[in-house]
């Protein structure tokens, strides 16, 4: 049984001019110790999908399964790293795990609550900074707090919503090559929001690409998967393996094909490469 | 390189307190004899300043034992302001129809002055100083609340996101993230409170003739002392500008925090 189930979700907006549809008709399922990412230009509802699985948000149509059962409202069986990071800047590292901890852990000892927190800040490297707080840190190591107490939950799935989005380029490198790591040791299921194609590709066992509706008016929805079958561990210099080519080429081109006029927002040499397969239609 | 020290600090403040002296002392030579000399202004007040804590009589006392006096009424009246206050904020940011019930009750009530507030405290407790303390506090209340109020509103979501991913009770919510993230809001409405019940205490202790500065003020302008109010109304100052410097201090070590 596939441990996140979405079937036919479709969620919208209230506006002005009447509702604004967002997503349409989104089925995905993930299996247990997978790595899922969802790719799709900014403004594709990729935030608003991952909000109706940590139940932030309420959907409009269809369902969400998480082990079978629909999902009602947040849970501490899905830890969710936020964007913007999302840490309280008035507790230190380690009382940003630690509350995580003791809303999932009640009847642990304070003395086991403290050692798991221990554990999860040294595994993310954060060991010296455990006592600063995160106006301290660099977007990295805030990032990396996040990413500790999403997992210092232990949930069955672990939800990203572009985390590395804020970073520089080299922080980003290194963090997506930690968070292989650190998945590769836990092998918790993740489902990973971002619109960086080649950390999709590095890190995920399948990808999503979130097609966005016409213009203003259509709602996005979900291409096909695409499976990534570069063995593990990967290197980050992925560029001249014909796998990784294979699966860019595919994706893009499904992106492009699905965003009708949204093409400026990809480099005009991807969208030449790009251009002339059609997007292979969904299974 | 060492920066040299800047001497336009020191020299600045003082050329401007000269001119206002001589601007006072122009002022009454020429325009309005009644009006006392900072000279004779000096030298009939002199006692006071030097002899802060002396006590001659219920109103005649060193300047240091009247503002003494009047911080103590304060303290009172501003420490239930901010008891009451506080809580209110509280409900008003956190339950709409608690907002809806008394905002417009709170925005009739705040802009009354206190001159008209000490009768009416004077009707319900009979006594002319839990009036004062009454009017300080039904005055310098309405910063608190409403800044409070307006930081409870303006808690960033994905903080309370985060409490509602790790299903905090609504005790832990609060406790752990809507208070400390609204701290520094209810210390802006601290330090304005505060700087409203000063200015409320001269009022209630004019009109209930209280023993404090502005008791002292009320008193000494109807003995004909005119230099007396002058000094009272400079201590008033002073006092008031070390009370907003100390919460300055106070307000941003909360901020830093």
């Amino acid at each position: 049984m596939s441990i996140l189930e979405l079937r036919h979700v479709s969620k919208g907006f209230p506006s002005p001019n009447g509702p604004r549809p967002v997503l349409r008709d989104i089925s995905l399922t993930l299996e247990e110790g997978e790595f899922v990412c969802l790719l799709g230009f900014s403004g594709s509802g990729k935030t608003t999908l991952i909000s109706m699985v940590a139940g932030l948000l309420g959907l409009d149509k269809g369902e969400i399964l998480l082990d079978g059962k629909p999902i009602e409202g947040p849970g501490l069986d899905r830890g969710v790293v936020f964007q913007n990071y999302s840490l309280l800047p008035w507790m230190t590292v380690f009382e940003n795990i630690h509350l995580a901890i003791d809303a999932v852990a009640p009847e642990l000892t304070p003395a086991d609550k403290k050692a798991r927190a221990e554990q999860f800040i040294g595994l993310v490297n954060l060991g010296d900074a455990a006592w600063k707080r995160p106006r301290e840190l660099s977007g990295g190591m805030r990032q990396r707090v996040a990413v500790a107490r999403g997992l210092a939950m232990n949930p069955k799935i672990l939800l990203l919503d572009e985390p590395f989005s804020a970073l520089d380029a080299l922080t980003r490198a290194t963090l997506q090559w930690e968070l292989a790591r650190i998945w590769t040791e836990t092998k918790k299921t993740v489902l990973m929001i971002t619109n960086d194609l080649d950390e999709a590709i590095f890190l995920a066992d399948r990808v999503y690409p979130l097609l966005r509706g016409s213009a203003s008016r259509g709602a996005s929805t979900l291409g096909p998967a695409i499976p990534i079958p570069i063995p593990r561990p990967r290197s980050q210099r992925l560029s001249l393996n014909p796998e990784y080519q294979r699966a860019r080429k595919q994706i893009l081109e499904c992106l492009i094909s699905g965003a009708n006029g949204s093409v400026h927002a990809t480099r005009p040499t991807e969208i030449q490469a790009a251009l002339g397969d059609p997007c292979p239609a969904k299974p | 390189m060492r920066k040299s020290f800047d001497w336009s600090m020191v020299i600045a403040p003082v050329l401007g307190g000269l001119a206002m002296l001589i601007l006072w002392t122009v002022v009454s030579q020429f325009i309005s004899p009644d009006l006392p000399s900072p000279v004779k202004t000096w030298k009939e007040s002199q006692l006071y300043v030097l002899r802060p804590f002396f006590k001659e009589g219920e109103m005649n006392q060193g300047m240091g034992r009247l503002a003494f006096y009047s911080l103590v009424r304060v303290a009172k009246g501003y420490s239930l302001a901010v008891l009451i206050g506080t809580p209110v904020g509280f409900l008003l940011g956190l339950s709409r129809v608690f907002a809806r019930a008394f905002d417009p009750i709170i925005q009739v009530l705040r802009p009354i002055s206190p001159l008209a507030w000490l009768p009416l405290g004077l009707i319900l407790f009979r006594a002319s100083e839990p009036a004062g303390i009454f009017t300080i506090a039904v005055c310098a209340m309405w910063p608190t609340v409403l800044n409070t109020a307006m930081g409870v509103r303006s808690v960033n979501v994905d903080y309370l996101n985060v409490g509602r991913v790790l299903k905090l009770s609504r005790t832990k919510m609060l406790t752990k993230i809507i208070v400390p993230a609204t701290l520094p809001y209810m210390f802006t409405g601290y330090r304005l409170s505060l700087g409203l019940a000063w200015l409320v205490i001269v009022a209630a202790e004019m009109l209930t003739g209280s023993p404090g500065v502005g008791g002292f003020l009320w008193q000494e302008y109807n003995s004909l002392v005119y230099s007396h109010i002058i000094l009272a109304i400079l201590t008033i100052g002073f006092v008031g500008f070390l009370l907003d410097r100390l919460m300055g201090v106070v307000e941003r070590r909360f901020k830093a925090a």
